[in-house]
Order: structure tokens, then sequence, then C-alpha cells
């Protein structure tokens, strides 16, 4: 395979964990200068592989060629040597440090026996320049936004002269301008040379910006191609292995009655402002009202104060014609409401705990869960859990695993397994696929419809405009706290409900 | 999840500038007027309180010096106590055997230096619970001494004061810091060096970073364990000569459990000091010289009851932690052992 112009090649690489086999036979070219996207679902091990090759893991089986020479590497330092660089998704930054204390560690320039701050500053000063990424040396890190704390951890991998550049999951931070930014400086890379693996789960970016495309599913490469190949509906099917419906299919709703009415709705936040704001809506049994907006127009409180997690200033929450009292969960959980919440891991999960002890978080003490004089009955639980895991097609070892095990898109089936069990007249479901590959979008959202025309009233939050006009039957925009206005999904359009988001007022009707 | 990023709200130098440095400052000078103050009513009374304090923050801020190592690398030593302790037995049994003390201060480190190996075994490699590691270390240090300690035991000595030549006449100070033991001027030197390799240089970059973010560390091809190990180890060292200083040094013989939780109070000196060396060496003294003074007043003929003097170092400790110091930081990594894989 020399005739090609190889930066990287992977051969035969096969990673197992414990139970998992995480990769299977993986083989994998990168030309030089190209960008090549490395798609798959989560749990797809496209990360692992990409620790495969940055040395964090060492293979059980295969090897890798760098420049058309076989290469070991036995650690990071073996993959800076031969100028692999790796932006993980979770950002390898000290907190504490100044942009040029992170950006030397490892690899500091001295003087004598002390650090040369000054000469390191400027090195990155001048790095930072020739590739257009604009950063202040001199600033501490957790005081910089995300997007730039992004450019720091590029630049650390130039700064040790990097030209395969793995980036993971760069998009998932970043706000759509900063991804742009972002593909912008990584096409400038390559034509300075730099190979860039990208390994998103985004369709809609990879036809963006890839030069070529590989897909993996399960641990194995299903496939290549390159944007002009093919389209987002087809590298859905390569990633999940079917066809997958982008769009949700549903019958126009039956409303019937009232089942949660929210009423001049007031919160304050922690400073003493109101973060909601008068708020007042109801929703019917079988319909989807889409509340889409900004992140941090008030939505959070909102349902937090929904839920009963947060406690009101003023105003009133009726569920089923009764007044729901002073923050009080279990009142909710046993009078039908269930709630997917925006984090799954602070709010939805004891991740410690295994899958059977999570699916019966809310009913823990009920029958047939609690057993007599004050025991559990294990075996009730372990039934529920297993028979949840097959209905909700849970992708688990088995029900005694810790949640923290599983991936994100399997995690939320948990939840939603939990909460949809249950007897629900209303559902409150915050950015309920959020992180999630389109598999699992998919799964959740034709359960949510599933809900709703089971008679369930549903409230759906969410910063996607996609979703909300897939999912809801009513859409209302929230905007600082407010809601702007509320219209029939029929009629809404994405332009209209992006200049809401932003803040226009609509016209006086 | 919201992502809601709290940016430093701007302050003017000057405020920022008197919330940095202001109580130390105003301690500093607290400290400075009541020695010039007693300095004009009995120089020799003044000379034995400075002389005191710098003899009692000596084995504190060794103390602090190698919590502060092992913390900011990312291993909390609450075994220092047994480190100290061990190391002032070893030390002195030595000192018994061969007679010579020089022989005996390096037993006394590498003592103290083995007692952080098996910390680091304990916390680094076997990723155990660390306040129980530490436990592990003071509990079997005290009933090693107690075991092997037998009455009776006599040296041929202890180091003596060493007068740094003219500067050792200079009033006031001379004899406090220019006449002193060996250990006391290694003391001084040791609080500079780790400073300096903390914040200068390389070494004292990737512990910093270990103590974060190991992660991080390791991404970027440092060795996460190896930096753990060899600031436990230096730490321990550091102990052992702390523990060197009270048998060999100051008190000339060793007795049952007298490091007297001496141990303890250096992870105090060290909190206080916000894990830095000269913050330590400063809170240190300020402990040393709050004790000087308590001794003093106790013989000045002044007309308050004893225990209410006795309690002046006690009020000091409480009302300067309470009220001057801001929130220490804690390195995040503090504590947690690191997971490879």
């Amino acid at each position: 395979m020399t005739e090609e112009n190889l930066a990287l090649e992977i051969r035969h690489v096969t990673k197992r964990f414990p139970g998992v086999l995480a990769n299977d036979d993986v083989s994998f070219t990168l030309r030089k200068g190209e960008i090549h996207a490395l798609l798959g679902e989560n749990g797809a091990g496209k990360t692992t592989l990409m620790n495969v090759v940055y040395g964090l893991y060492t293979q059980d089986e295969g090897e890798f060629l760098i420049d058309n020479n076989v290469v070991e590497i036995n650690g990071p330092s073996d993959a800076i040597n031969y100028g692999i660089g790796m932006v993980h998704q979770h950002f390898m930054l000290v907190p504490v440090f100044s942009v040029t204390e992170n950006m030397i560690l490892g690899s500091e320039v001295t003087k004598g026996t002390s650090l040369d701050l000054r000469r390191a500053r400027r090195e990155i000063l001048e790095i930072s320049e020739a590739h257009g990424l604009e950063v202040d040396p001199d600033a501490i890190v957790e005081n910089i936004p995300v997007g730039v704390q992004q450019r720091v951890e590029i630049l650390k991998a130039l700064y040790r002269k990097a030209n395969i550049l793995v980036l993971d999951e760069p998009t998932a931070v970043l706000t759509p301008q900063e991804a742009e930014d972002l593909f912008r400086v990584m096409r400038a890379l390559t034509e300075k040379g730099v190979s860039i693996i990208f390994i998103t789960h985004k369709l809609k970016e990879v036809l963006n910006v890839a030069d070529r495309i590989t897909v993996m599913r399960r641990g194995k490469v299903v496939g290549h191609t390159s944007p002009h190949e093919t389209d987002q509906k087809g590298l859905a099917a390569m990633m999940v292995g079917r066809e997958v419906l982008l769009e949700v299919k549903k019958a126009p709703a039956k409303p019937g009655d009232v089942v949660l009415e929210v009423a001049n709705l007031t919160i304050e936040g922690e400073r003493g402002l109101e973060v909601v704001k008068d708020i007042s809506f109801e929703v019917r049994a079988g319909e989807i009202l889409g509340i889409a907006g900004v992140q941090g127009n008030g939505q959070t409180e909102l349902v937090e104060a929904i839920t009963g997690l947060r406690s009101i200033d003023a105003g009133e929450i009726v569920l089923m014609g009764k007044k729901v009292p002073f923050e009080n969960p279990r009142y909710l959980v046993e009078n039908g409401m269930g709630h997917v919440p925006e984090d799954r891991h602070k709010h939805g999960l004891v991740l410690p705990y295994n899958l059977a002890d999570n699916f019966v978080l809310c009913t823990y003490y009920q029958k047939p869960f609690a057993g007599q004089m004050l025991m559990r009955n294990h075996q009730a639980v372990f039934e529920n859990a297993v028979g949840l895991i097959k209905r909700f097609d849970v992708r688990a070892p088995g029900a005694d695993v810790p949640a923290s095990t599983l991936s994100g898109g399997n995690q939320q089936k948990v939840i939603v397994g939990r909460e949809f069990s249950r007897p629900l007249k209303v559902l409150v479901a915050n950015q309920p696929t959020r992180g999630l590959d389109v598999g699992s979008i998919e799964y959740i959202h034709k359960e949510i419809v599933k809900m709703r025309d089971e008679g369930v009233g549903v409230v759906v939050i969410s910063a996607e405009i996609d979703e909300i006009l897939s999912l809801a039957d009513r859409i209302a925009i929230m905007y600082r706290g407010k809601i702007v206005t509320t219209v029939d999904a029929k009629d809404a359009t994405r332009e209209q409900l992006g200049l809401w988001m932003a803040g226009v007022q609509p016209e006086a009707a | 999840m919201q992502n809601t990023i709290s940016l430093p709200t701007p302050v003017s130098p000057i405020k920022h500038f008197i919330k940095k440095w202001g109580a130390t400052i105003f301690v500093t000078l607290t400290v400075i007027v009541i020695t010039i103050w007693q300095y004009s009513v009995d120089g020799r009374v003044t000379e034995a309180v400075l002389a005191s304090t710098i003899r009692q923050s000596t084995p504190l801020v060794l103390g602090a010096l190698c919590g502060l190592l092992g913390e900011r690398s990312g291993v909390i030593n609450i075994g220092i106590e047994g480190q100290m302790l061990l190391g002032a037995f070893v030390g002195f049994l030595v000192n018994v055997w061969t007679g010579n003390l020089l022989v005996a201060v390096f037993a006394a480190i590498f003592t103290g230096a083995i007692m952080g190996l098996l910390l680091a075994y304990m916390s680094v490699h076997l990723k155990m619970d660390q306040i129980i590691g530490g436990t592990v270390i003071t509990t079997l240090a005290f009933g090693l001494t107690g075991y092997f300690y037998q009455v009776g035991l006599t040296t041929e000595g202890k180091l003596l004061p060493i007068p740094l030549g003219p500067l050792a006449d200079i009033p006031l100070i001379g004899r406090a810091v220019f006449n002193n033991p060996p250990i006391t001027y290694a003391t001084f030197v040791l609080v500079i060096l780790v400073h300096y390799v903390l914040f200068y240089t390389k070494w004292g970059l990737r512990t910093r970073a270990v103590g974060e973010h190991p992660r991080a560390a390791d991404t970027l091809g440092v060795d996460v364990y190896k930096v753990r190990y060899i600031n436990v180890i230096a730490g321990g060292a550091i102990a052992g000569l702390a523990g060197g200083f009270l048998t060999l040094e100051a008190v000339g013989s060793f007795e049952r459990a007298m490091t007297n939780g001496r141990g303890f109070v250096a992870l105090a000196v060290m909190l206080f000091g916000k894990y830095t060396p000269l913050g330590a060496w400063g809170a240190a003294l300020l402990f040393g010289f709050a004790n000087a003074m308590q001794t003093q007043l106790q013989f000045a003929d002044i007309q308050v009851a004893h225990q209410f003097i006795g309690m002046l170092p006690y009020v000091l400790t409480i009302v300067i932690l309470s009220g001057f110091v801001g929130r220490t930081r804690v390195p995040a990594a503090d504590g947690v052992p690191y997971e490879k894989e």
C-alpha cells in the first residue's frame, strides 16, 4: 500500500476490554493533508481506537505505520514524538494553570534549572499568529471560554510539532458559529500539510468538512465513503446498520383535557433576578408542547419548578386539577409525572448504582420492590430491570452493571425506561436527546410520540430547533424568562423560530 | 449542560493588592510592633523570644514542606507525625550506637524517606484510601518506637549552634537568625529550595499538574506515578529531618511520643500557608512567635490570670484562620488515586 502518500496507517488493530471487544480488526488510512472523518455512534469504538493510536491504551493485536514505517507506540510521549497530537473530548487542561504553563507541560523549555516562561510565551505567540489561532498566553485556563480552551488544545498539539491531529468530538461543546470557525481552522491546517482525523457522530458536519469518511459500528469498520458519494440518510444508515428516520412520523394530535397547568409562575434565580417571569401555559392530554429557546433563558429553572426540584416565588402549578404542593417530587411521582432531566448524570441516574437500582429510584419503597420488614425484594427489582432492559433495548451486559459503564445513549434509555414504565399523565423531557447519536435520537423520539398517543401530556424542552419542529404539536418560545409567543407547529418555520429565539418580538397580532 | 462561564469580576488593583497581601502585611506589622515595643523594654527578653520562635517553627515548617510536596502532587499525607517520630527515634538510636551526629542525621532522613516510600506504595500503587495510609504510618511509628524504646540510653550530645561570624553579633536578630545549629540553617535553605523547585522548575510544573489534573499530565507524557512517588519520598525525607531536629538538635534525647502532635500542626501550617513553602514558613514563624510570647508573658509580672495568657497562641490562630486567611485552594486531584486505563 505504499503507492499512496500516507501519514498514518492502522493495520488490523484489535483492542479488548474485560467483556467488551472495543476494536475488532480495524484498519484505517490517513493521507497527508486530508481531513478524514471517523464517524460512528456513541460506543462504536472511535475514541478507543484513537486512544490506542495516541498510546493511552495498548492494542492487543495490530500495528501502526507512520510515513510507511512500522512504529511502536508505548505511551503518549512516543505518539508525540511521532508527530501525533490529540484534542480529547474532555479537554486535558489544568484549570488553574495559565495558557503558557498548559502549553509547555511535558515539553518544557528551560534556562539553566528554571523554566523559561518568557521564551515559551514568545514561541506560543508565534505559533498562534502563524495559524490564526488567537490566545492570550497569560490567561488562566479556567477563566477563558470553552471555545478558546479548545484553541489552546489545538495549539498544544501544534506546539509539539504535530502533523497528525486527532480531534475527538470537537464540536460537542461549541456553538454553531464557533464550530464554523473551527472548520475554517481545520481547512487552513490541512493546507499547511497537517493531516486531521475528525471524530464525530454529527452527519451534517461530516458532509461539510471531510475529504474522506470511515464509518465504524460496534468496534468494526463498516465502510469508507466520501461526501460527494453519499448524503445524511446514507451515512445514518451506515452508522446504525439500518434505515434511520431522521424525521419523526406521527399522526395529528388529538388533545384531550388539560393535565398540567402553569399559572403566572415567577422564579427568582440565585442572584435575586427573576429568571422566570410570569409564565402561564397549559398542556393537554395527548399533545406535545415544545418549549424552544437558547440555553439559559430560564428553561432549566422552569423545569425544576414543574418537577418539584425548586421553590417558586409566585404563581401555581396544577396537576390533574389539583394544586401541586410546594417542592414535593414524591407527590408528583405518585400523581403521574415523569421527568427526563437535562443532566442525566446529575439528576437522572445514580451512576455508581447498578441498572436494577436505577430503574426503581422513584418506586423502591413501593410493592413489590419493598419486601417484608424493611427488607428489599431483590428478585422483584431484578426482574423489573431485566424486563425494562429488553423492552427499551438497553445495550448492557446485565442488570447488575453500574450505570456509569453505559454509553450516553444507553444511559438515557435507562432513564426513559424508568419514567415511561410508570403510569404517567404528564411527561416533562428536558433536552432528551442531547449528546446522543442518530440511532438513539430516533428511538427516544419514537417513544415520546408513543407516550403522546397513549394520552400523556408531554412537555419537551430543547435548544435544537429541528427537534422541536419534528416533535411538537404546539411550540412555545422562551426568551429571557418569558414565553414570547406560542404557535401551532404546523404554522412554524425554522427561520421564524430562530428569530424569536434570538429575541425578535413577534408582531402584535 | 449549562455553561455558566463566570468571568472574574474586575477589581481595582489596590483592592486586589489588599485582598491578596493585606492579612500578611497586617500580621507582620503587628509582630514587628510587638517586638520593637518589647525590645525597648528589655532587649534580652526579645532576643530569647525570637530565638525561641525560630526553634519552635523549625519542625513545623519542615513538616509542612513534607505535607505540601505530597499534596501538590495529589497525595494526602497525614502520616507526617509518624514519619517525624520514627525519624527522631532512629536518628537517636544511631547517635547512641555510633556517636556520629552526621550519620545520625542521615539515618533520620533515610528513615523518613522509607516511610514516604511506604506511603507512596500504599496510595499510588495499591490506590488505598490515603487517610488510612497516613494513619497506618502514624500508628506504626508510635507502635515501633514504643516497643523498642529503652529507658536510660544516653548520647554524646547534640548538634550545637554555629555562629556565622560577625552576622551573629547583629543586635536583636543576630542571635536568633545567625547563631543556629545546622538543621535549622538547612531548614532556611530547604524552604527556599522547595519554593523554587515547586514554582520555577520543570519538576515543579509537572508536580503541580499531576496534583491538579493527572490525566492531562499523562496525555503529555508525564509519568504520574513517578512524580507522585518521588515527591512523597522527598517529603518523607524532610519529615525525617524534622524528627532528627527534635532528638539530635533540640532535645538531645528521645522520649515516647515526643513529636507531640507537631506533624498534625504542620498540616495546619501548610493549609494556613496556602500550600506554598514561603507561606508555610510565615505561618510556622507566627505559631512559634505566639508560643514564645506566651511563655515570656507567663514569666512577666502581669496582673492577668495565666490561663488567659496561655490561650494567646490559640486565640491568635483562630482569629487569623477565620478572619484573615481567605479561602485556601486545595489541589483538585488531592487524595484521588490515578487510574491509568
